[in-house]
């Protein structure tokens, strides 16, 4: 077994950045991520590994210094919260165009606008639906733990490299700022130069004798060869529907009734379960892991042999419009959400699963 | 005939016989420029110094957005295409992540002193150990002749047909003198490319760069004032005499930064 350590949710992302193997952070300061560059910074990873820890002068600065590493093959990573990640769309859809594996984490907090530093889930359809200009998907993992925020570092860039994607973790202030027991996965050791040029044949990181010059680009100025792009990125992201989908199932097995809910909400919802079945309700919850992909077969299996479906968010309902697109019509599917940065309470979700679904 | 024909090539292909030939780094197509434009010329001495230093195979470059975005087209070396006015911050990561290698950014005046000002300006203040090779044609060439940054006051373009009024469309931005402020910043100079003797300055500010690059020195930013005949709506030979009666008082050439320090300013106005 790992190292167990007590952390902050930031902190476990960034001391996993560095196990993984990482070579560089790009950043800038902004609540309630701020834990990760300083826990780089004072950790020393460039002692420790080798890795480069950057304070960029911007997100769009930050995410641009992500396309430059990643174009020369090198493991490279950023984290914000959601008025950054906005700033870095373009830059993202640009990586999502060129192929470039980076992993992106956002810790998300209540919008829109400056909004405040409180946790949310708002910025799902940003994450989950391409976020930036053209056709493009991210893998998207949403952790509900501290542990699951190391681990999906590490998740998340195995699937960037085996896709050539970016991809994202999308968390929130709750889970980033909270502290929890975490097994640390061991250290993997950066690649050398010779390993990064041998596993990635395509980045620009200087022209040998041997080869033609590489180009890292997301232009394609002939419509035809730019509708092959697509077709190359689409077909994709069907493969990473049919192989990565990730989910939970908890007491799903006699439940009547369901939640669906990812991240924070769902560590809501596992307590709502216990205060909802403590009055005779007999209800489960189904927590999706990857967004995109997202578990359309598997929440479908589930929701159709329940009577109802609660789908619980920190938003003005967004997820919701995957649940039914999967789920279909034949089960009553309803939203409850608080918004603007705050959590709502297992007792209030118990409310709204009686008065929405049992009820109503 | 024919065989006199094919005679006389081979003859003049003998290594021997031959007297000037294209850099391989520049790749066997023909350049997407205007005719007239400096772009070319720029891109070739760039890539003979890179052949000259046999540096190939460790220069990694980082093109713009702007009429020079498809120069990793043209130059045989490994490229990645910048999102408008982000070449620095990715050469930044590039160069941070393999320090022995030679890397440099070529952009256009709106995407370096428009767009990318703080990319720019932050790569310089960090001292970042690459080369910047920034073409001032002061107008927006790719996308159809807009006013760019450097458009000199009075001059017209799409979006100020009456010529640039300072009053209400700011004065153009001297970049270079601003960076050249910089501590980081470390070889500060601006050379034209629209005569042959010009073109010789030009490479050998290139070169020194790419020197200065080997020895860690910091950043070298060389700024090349360059034509748009098509966007300025002249001859060639019109926009270059243009360019030398309206540009180069504006923005002169010369050194502005050697060794770290600042070239006194009447050393600049003796140089040209
Ligand atoms: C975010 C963004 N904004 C605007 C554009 C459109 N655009 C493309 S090139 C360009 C100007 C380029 O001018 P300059 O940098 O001076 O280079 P030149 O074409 O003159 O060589 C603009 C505005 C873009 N591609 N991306």
């Amino acid at each position: 077994m790992g190292e167990l350590k007590l952390m902050k949710g930031n902190e476990a992302v960034a001391e996993a950045a560095i196990r993984a193997g990482c070579d560089g952070y790009f950043g800038y300061p902004i609540t309630p991520q701020s834990e990760v560059m300083e826990y780089l910074m004072a950790e020393k990873p460039f002692e420790r590994t080798g890795m480069v820890v950057l304070q960029a002068e911007s997100e769009v600065a930050a995410i641009n210094m992500l396309y430059g590493g990643a174009g020369t093959g090198k493991m490279v990573m950023t984290s914000s919260s959601s008025p950054g990640i906005s700033l870095m769309q373009e830059g993202i859809s640009y990586m999502a165009g060129a192929e470039l594996p980076a992993l992106i984490v956002n810790i998300v907090r209540g919008g829109p606008g400056l909004g405040t530093i409180q946790p949310s889930q708002a910025d799902y359809f940003q994450a989950v639906k391409g976020g930036g200009h053209g056709d493009y998907k991210l893998l998207v993992l949403a952790p509900a733990s501290v542990q699951e925020m190391c681990d999906h570092v590490k998740l998340g860039f195995d699937k960037a490299y085996q896709y050539r994607t970016p991809v994202m973790i999308l968390s929130d202030g709750a889970i980033g700022q909270m502290m929890e027991k975490v097994v640390l996965f061991d250290q993997i050791p950066r690649r050398t130069d010779e390993e990064v040029i041998a596993q990635c044949p395509w980045a620009s990181n200087g022209r040998p004798q041997t080869r033609n010059h590489n180009i890292i680009t997301s232009l394609d100025l002939d419509p035809a060869g730019q509708e092959r792009v697509n077709l190359k990125l689409q077909a994709k992201y069907k493969l990473m529907e049919q192989h990565e989908v990730l989910y939970e199932e908890i007491q799903c097995e006699d439940a009547e009734y369901l939640f669906v809910a990812f991240g924070l909400s769902a560590r809501i919802c596992q307590k709502a379960i216990d205060l909802a079945r403590a009055k005779g309700i007999k209800v489960g919850l189904f927590r999706p892991i990857t967004l995109f992909p997202f578990p359309v077969t598997e929440v479908s299996n589930v929701g159709n042999r329940v009577k109802g479906i609660l789908v619980v968010e920190m938003n003005a309902g967004q997820m919701i419009e995957d649940v039914k697109l999967s789920v279909g019509c034949k089960v009553k599917i309803e939203h409850f959400g608080r918004f603007g940065g705050i959590i709502p309470s297992p007792d209030e979700v118990v409310r709204a699963l009686e008065q929405k679904i049992i009820g109503g | 005939m024919i065989m006199e024909d094919t005679f006389a090539k081979t003859e003049i292909h003998k290594p021997e016989n031959i007297v000037y030939k294209k850099t391989d780094l520049m790749v066997d197509r023909p350049l997407s420029y205007c005719p007239g434009c400096g772009h070319g010329t720029a891109h070739r001495m760039l890539m003979e110094v890179i052949e000259e230093m046999n540096i190939q195979d460790k220069t990694i470059g980082v093109s713009p957005v702007g009429c020079s975005v498809l120069a990793y087209d043209f130059l045989n070396i490994d490229m990645l295409g910048a999102a408008h006015g982000r070449a620095p911050a990715l050469a930044t990561a590039i160069k941070r992540m393999w320090p022995n290698h030679f890397v440099f950014t070529y952009q256009g005046d709106g995407d370096l002193a428009a767009i990318g000002t703080a990319e720019t300006i932050h790569a310089c203040n960090r001292g970042e150990n690459i080369t910047i090779i920034f073409i001032n044609n002061g107008i927006y060439g790719m996308t159809g002749g807009q006013m760019a940054p450097t458009t000199l006051p009075g001059m017209r373009s799409s979006t100020s047909p009456y010529g640039r009024d300072v009053a209400t469309m700011g004065h153009p931005l001297k970049i270079t003198e601003l960076v050249a402020h910089l501590p980081g910043v470390y070889y500060v100079t601006r050379q034209a490319v629209h005569t042959p003797n010009h073109v010789r300055k030009t490479k050998k500010a290139l070169r020194k760069a790419f020197e200065l690059q080997k020895e860690n020195k910091g950043l070298s930013f060389i700024e090349i004032v360059s034509n748009c005949n098509s966007g300025w709506k002249m001859t060639p030979v019109q926009s270059n005499k243009w360019m030398e009666d309206n540009m180069f008082p504006f923005y002169q050439l010369g050194d502005i930064k050697v060794d770290g320090k600042l070239v006194e300013k009447k050393e600049i106005a003796g140089k040209e």
